[in-house]
């Protein structure tokens, strides 16, 4: 993996409970496996009860702050539709908002899988080998649920596709 | 076996420094931003032991540290204050192992009462303090501050803060540092006695220890110089560093590592070097009050500043003067207890009862919004009770009928038991209600135990504190145990009993944590297991 000269900036939203922070703790996984330097950042305490919760990954060759500055975000991904507008100051003008209902829950095993198709989605637009992605599930997830998530992360791919198109 | 690349919190790479660095005894209460170090330290194999508040767990590193071995003690902001006590006089006594004590801030109170800023702490209590920026510099400077506390026989403030221990940044260990000698006691009462006779001979013991710091941190502290293409100079620390960089990438940077004592000659030096120097830090001006002090001339961030986190973009405005009203940010969802919590019934039947309710620290401080609005004070650990007793103490009386505290299991450890104590000696004229709500579990730091679940801090099998043994112990009438959740009837009517009789009465509403069912069952099932291979013991 050639080092990025940009800083590639994340934002993951979503609800306490919804896997927000699993979903960005295999996106900086797969970042982190291509040799960058990558920094995450979360507020954890409060926001594990329900309350919304946001997830910055950012990565490139030289990443300084771990929090995403405000408006600069490059991809926004929100797990839940309420999560949305309020998070939409976050991305910056011309972002790719990865919104929930990108990736129909009704195709996935489980909706606790929404977070993997998300981060799925999300690997479309960026230049990280896909086999890194699947490692990074692997590594983040207990092995009982690797095949479930790895369908659903192909399913945001897919979805993310169309999308571009 | 070392990986050569890691991807870790600060607080976990606080936890692979001391397991790196031999530290023999990790001690500490849970409190975010700083629970994890604990855990991840025990997951690496170290001893490490959750106790039942921070003045306890720093006591105890204390002792290790008198012993020659290396200790660790970790604590939120706030546990410092409980833990001060002893701190302010161990910087006297010293130590002969190394201590380092990790104080986790919460600019911004993410999840805490207040955003004191313990850099304050370093210099009243007179101790060394390093300031990690990222997860590197967590795993070198516990490493440092290991090293310093040997060097120079002192204990060593870490001082970390939210972003600092929460954010994962690449960590590259480093080659294997010499153990300590064995723990091994000598006796040396000068040093460790602190009667007046000993102790003021140990406080100038400690401004020369200081002194030496401070020339030593001049040229080989952990401090360096990012030299810049523009106009501007930049002193900062923490994590502050990394929203400068970005910020304003041409500024020369002056980054301090070790924050105390300050390296005030290198600072002078800096800003003399670069005309314009700024101070940017997040919290408190203390970098800048200490360079107006020594009479630099360095420009300092605007009052509004001092609240909350910084960021690139705050670090932006401070840069630009520019003191213009910040966007208010569209508000998230707020916490709330979870569905099927069981402080749900406790708060509602309070708040049908009319009570005053003395709260505490915990999950149940979200017993204050809506629908409950059941929770009328909340200062500090252990104040639920206290606070209460104080109410009632000058409430009429009709008014002081009404006053319940209410507090966690675990905070009822940390230091309700002395609020107890305060009502069966001072009782109010109109007698008090205390309600333990036992949840078995820490619940708001991420379900760690405590001495009142029976289990350690890796889950195995520990020494149970009973409530109700200890509540009767002081002399009170027995305390009455109930589910809240199965009869809320019955729930509210003690509760209305209890108030009525005028006496000092414990009411213990026990129900799991929701979310901690499943792993107690789990964490007994195997314990079960483990006493069904060892019959005998």
């Amino acid at each position: 993996m050639p080092p990025m000269n940009k800083v590639v900036n994340v934002v993951i939203a979503g609800l306490g409970g919804q896997g927000a922070l699993k979903a960005s703790d295999i996106v900086a996984g797969a970042a982190f496996r291509c040799g960058l330097e990558v920094k995450k950042s979360e507020i954890h305490g409060m926001s594990q009860r329900g309350g919304s919760v946001t997830s910055d990954v950012r990565f490139g060759a030289e990443v300084f702050s771990p929090m995403v500055p405000p408006g600069e975000a490059d991809f926004l991904v929100v797990l839940a539709p309420s999560q949305v507008e309020n998070n939409r100051w976050q991305l910056r003008p011309g972002g790719t908002l990865i919104p929930p209902d990108l990736a129909g829950e009704n195709t996935l095993g489980s909706k606790k899988c929404l977070n993997v198709a998300l981060a799925g989605a999300l690997s479309v637009f960026l230049d990280l080998p896909q086999e890194q992605w699947l490692a990074a599930i692997r590594a983040n997830l207990p092995e009982k649920v690797h095949a479930m998530n790895l369908d659903a992360f192909q399913k945001g791919r897919q979805a993310a596709a169309r999308l571009r198109r | 076996m070392q990986p050569e690349r890691m991807l870790l919190s600060g607080d976990e790479a606080v936890a692979w420094a001391a397991r790196d660095g031999h530290v023999k005894l990790g001690t500490g209460y849970p409190g975010t931003p700083s629970t994890e170090i604990l855990e991840a330290f025990s997951e690496l194999g170290g001893q490490a032991q959750w106790s039942p508040n921070e003045k306890v767990a720093l006591e105890v590193a204390i002792g290790a540290a008198f012993a020659g071995a290396r200790a660790i003690c970790t604590m939120k902001h706030v546990g410092l204050n409980v833990a001060a006590d002893p701190l302010f006089t161990v910087a006297y006594t010293g130590v002969q192992g190394a201590l380092v004590i990790v104080s986790a801030d919460d600019p911004g109170m993410s999840s805490s009462q207040n955003e004191q800023d313990n850099r304050r702490y370093a210099v009243a209590a007179g101790v060394p303090m390093l300031e990690p920026a990222d997860s590197q510099e967590a795993y070198d400077f516990t490493l440092l501050a290991i090293e310093i506390s040997e060097r120079w026989q002192i204990p060593v403030l870490l001082r970390m803060t939210t972003r600092v221990c929460h954010s994962y940044t690449v960590v590259r260990p480093r080659p294997p540092v010499a153990p300590p000698p064995a723990a091994h006691f000598e006796r040396d009462v000068a040093h460790r006695v602190m009667i007046p006779a000993y102790a003021r001979p140990a406080h100038v013991r400690l401004r020369q220890k200081l002194d030496a710091i401070a020339q030593w941190n001049e040229t080989g502290g952990p401090n360096r110089v990012i030299e810049g293409t523009g106009a501007r100079g930049i002193i900062t620390s923490g994590i502050s560093y990394m929203h400068v960089r970005e910020a304003d990438p041409d500024a020369a940077v002056l980054k301090l590592g070790l924050t105390h004592p300050l390296p005030l000659g290198a600072m002078r030096e800096f800003a003399r070097a670069h005309g314009r120097t700024t101070v940017v830090e997040e919290g408190d001006p203390y970098l800048a009050d200490a360079a107006l002090a020594a009479g630099l001339a360095v420009e300092t961030k605007p009052a509004m500043f001092r609240f909350g986190e910084l960021n690139v973009d705050r670090v932006r405005r401070i840069l630009n003067g520019d003191v213009s009203p910040e966007a208010k940010l569209p508000p998230g969802k707020p916490p709330e207890l979870c569905p099927g919590c069981p402080h749900r019934s406790v708060f509602t039947a309070l708040r049908e009862l009319g009570c005053i309710v003395a709260g505490d620290i915990g999950c149940y401080t979200l017993g204050v919004l809506p629908p409950f609005n059941a929770l009328d004070t909340c200062v500090c650990m252990g104040a639920g009770i206290t606070v209460g007793l104080g109410l009632r103490q000058v409430l009429p009386p009709e008014e002081a009928r009404r006053v319940v505290s209410v507090i966690g299991d675990s905070t009822f450890v940390h230091s309700g038991i002395t609020g107890l104590v305060e009502a069966v000696y001072n009782p109010p004229a109109t007698g008090h209600l205390t309600i333990i709500l036992d949840n078995g579990t820490t619940a708001m730091t991420g379900m760690q135990e405590h001495p009142g679940t029976g289990r350690s801090l890796d889950h195995g099998r520990a020494g149970k504190v009973i409530f109700e043994d200890l509540v009767e112990s002081l002399g009170m009438a027995r305390p009455v145990v109930i589910d809240p959740t199965v009869d809320t009837a019955g729930f509210q009517s003690l509760v209305r009993e209890a108030l009525a009789c005028g006496g000092i009465r414990v009411i213990i509403a026990r129900r799991d944590c929701l979310l901690a069912t499943s792993k107690i069952k789990s964490y007994e099932q195997a314990l079960g297991q483990e006493a069904c291979l060892a019959p005998n013991e």
